[in-house]
């Protein structure tokens, strides 16, 4: 059994019985990452000489004695559209190349409060935008199941790198599904909490009525202790929500008696892959099994939820991206004479093709003349498909489904067409829009391929859809397979 | 509502975007498919619903206006492509 194997709690007695040192965890981190890595791609920026000295002062640290916190020593790998100090960000744009932040994301000090060890920065799609992690202007990350084949996106990096057992555990970034379809098409456990659960403060913002952090993790403890770490209310994000942070921990009874699952007719329909669909029929069962029930229900409106998501997300991501004009940090153009050429050069050269295209699509649908017809239509179909969402909950606890529709597919197979690769995200993207939260857990497999369970519950009931997916969990044995590199 | 060149060409300065003639005939086709889906929330009748900005129940969020230490300049411009006496330098903007 290799550390990564472990669960952080026994990690954690391990280094608290001094069983292990955080200087062991980090080289064995390093390890696998010289060993994998070349392969998977995951990172962008590694900081072996930083992690090293963290470690060491953590070793000295636990020397001292005294109980330590549950994330003390791990290392960890983080989105790289969270900023880190004194750590290269680039939202994996050769836009921020050559960018180094001057102060952390909030939830990047409360990891370093908590003594995690950063140990790089995770590959990702353009700004988040993909579903694939083939626009990541460096180079693609690959599935470790199947090296040939994408690992979703856009948090693909930070999926991977859990899946590969390179990072403990990681943070993504989820607008439309950029936690939980790699979660899925990876094999681990990816959470996106409540809109409004957790700081975006130092979040690079792509579209900021839906941008949410969470954890990518091997299985659903982690995943709960995590979220404990960084959920709060942070007077630095305005539209940080003022709630009182329950202990997720003590919500994993294992004890699904009576709950109530809602299960979406449109989640199980046309474009949803056979096997997809009876993989997440036989979870049903598992929890089935364990006293829960569940009833087909319908969202009628799923079917508007990708046109929604296009346009109000692209319409505020060309607001937020304006800011990237080649003027205070990023790389400027040297080809400009004047300032308004400073601008159009540097973003041009800076941009990748996935980035542009949203640009204009939503300044497009921001423009003089078309506002109404299309983003405050969005926005209305936005209201409607929040309702589908708050009228099911009016009778049920959850909602589950299938994450993704499909297991990952090949590297190149959707690239020439935006329109399909934007359906891969048909299931999550309501959830986001609905603002509540969702995990996606592994529950099988399809032609050796992962297949996740989407567990959706109520705004601000983290506690139960990790109830559901602990209770889940612990009766399957998906989540302890490990992908063979 | 179909886009044209002109309309991509319009579009792009609005978005301070350069494009060569092959991204701006790439973009012209991929945007009128992305359109052409999303005129499917025209079959939804919108009539009196309020529109969703976001799902939290906030508006105007105040602070007090309190003076509080910002970045120190050094750290400001060590991300600056260009500086001059502790300022970002830029080109002209105006001739």
């Amino acid at each position: 059994m290799s550390l990564f194997d472990y669960k952080l709690s026994e990690i954690h007695n391990k280094l608290q019985n001094k069983e292990l040192s955080v200087t062991d965890l980090v080289d064995q981190a390093f390890t696998r990452i010289s060993e994998r890595e070349d392969r998977v791609k995951a990172f962008i920026t590694l900081d072996e000489e930083g992690a090293r000295a963290s470690a060491k002062t953590l070793d000295d640290k636990l020397a001292a004695g005294g109980t330590r916190g549950l994330l003390f020593g791990l290392p960890v790998g983080i989105k790289d559209n969270i900023v880190t100090e004194g750590l290269r960000t680039t939202c994996a744009s050769q836009f921020l190349s050559n960018f180094t932040p001057v102060y952390d994301a909030t939830v990047v000090g409360k990891l370093r409060a908590a003594d995690t060890v950063t140990i790089g920065k995770l590959n990702m799609d353009e700004f988040a935008m993909g579903g694939s992690n083939e626009n990541s202007s460096f180079y693609p990350v690959r599935n470790p199941w199947d090296l040939d084949r994408v690992p979703g996106g856009s948090s693909g990096g930070s999926a991977a790198a859990v899946a590969a057992g390179e990072a403990y555990f990681a943070l993504g970034s989820d607008t439309g599904g950029s936690i939980r379809q790699p979660a899925s098409y990876c094999g681990v456990v990816g959470l996106k909490p409540t809109y409004g659960l957790v700081s975006r403060f130092g979040l690079v913002a792509f579209a900021s009525s839906l941008d949410q952090i969470g954890p990518l993790t091997k299985n659903v403890e982690d995943s709960a202790y995590v979220l404990q770490a960084i959920a709060g209310y942070d007077p630095m994000d305005s539209t940080s929500a003022k709630v009182d942070v329950p202990d997720y921990l003590s919500a994993l009874s294992g004890d699904v008696s009576g709950l109530r699952i809602a299960v979406p007719k449109e989640y199980l329909g046309e474009g949803v892959d056979a096997q997809v669909k009876e993989t997440v029929l036989n979870a049903l069962k598992v929890l089935e099994a364990q006293g829960a029930t569940w009833d087909e229900v319908s969202l009628p409106h799923t079917e508007y939820a990708v046109a929604t998501y296009y346009l109000l997300a692209s319409s505020e991501a060309s607001s937020n991206l304006a800011r990237f004009d080649g003027v205070r940090y990023g790389v400027r153009s040297d080809n400009a004479g004047s300032l308004i050429d400073l601008y159009h050069e540097s973003r041009s050269q800076g941009f990748g093709d996935e980035v542009k295209r949203r640009i204009m699509l939503g300044t497009y649908a921001l423009s003089s003349g078309y506002y109404d017809a299309y983003y405050l239509k969005a926005q209305k179909a936005r209201t409607l498909i929040k309702q589908d969402f708050d009228k099911v909950f009016e009778q049920y606890d959850v909602i589950i489904g299938p994450t993704a529709p499909t297991t990952a597919f090949k590297l190149g197979a959707q690239v020439d067409d935006p329109l399909t690769m934007y359906l891969n995200d048909i299931l999550t993207i309501p959830v986001s829009l609905a603002g509540v939260p969702a995990v996606s857990v592994p529950c099988g497999f399809a032609d050796g391929l992962p297949v996740g369970m989407q567990i959706i519950g109520k705004a601000f009931d983290e506690s139960t859809v990790l109830r559901v997916a602990h209770a889940y969990e612990q009766n399957t044995e998906h989540h302890k397979r490990r992908p063979e590199l | 509502m179909s886009i044209t060149d002109k309309d991509v060409q319009h579009v792009a300065k609005l978005a301070r975007l350069n494009l060569t003639p092959e991204e701006e005939q790439m973009f012209t086709g991929q945007l009128n498919a992305i359109l052409q889906y999303a005129e499917k929330l025209n079959e939804l009748d919108t009539e009196g619903v309020e529109p969703t900005t976001h799902v939290l129940h906030l508006s105007n969020v105040m602070r007090e206006d309190e003076v509080r230490a910002s970045l120190p300049i050094e750290k400001v411009l060590l991300n600056a492509p260009d500086e001059e006496d502790d300022q970002i330098k830029v080109p002209a903007v105006l001739e």
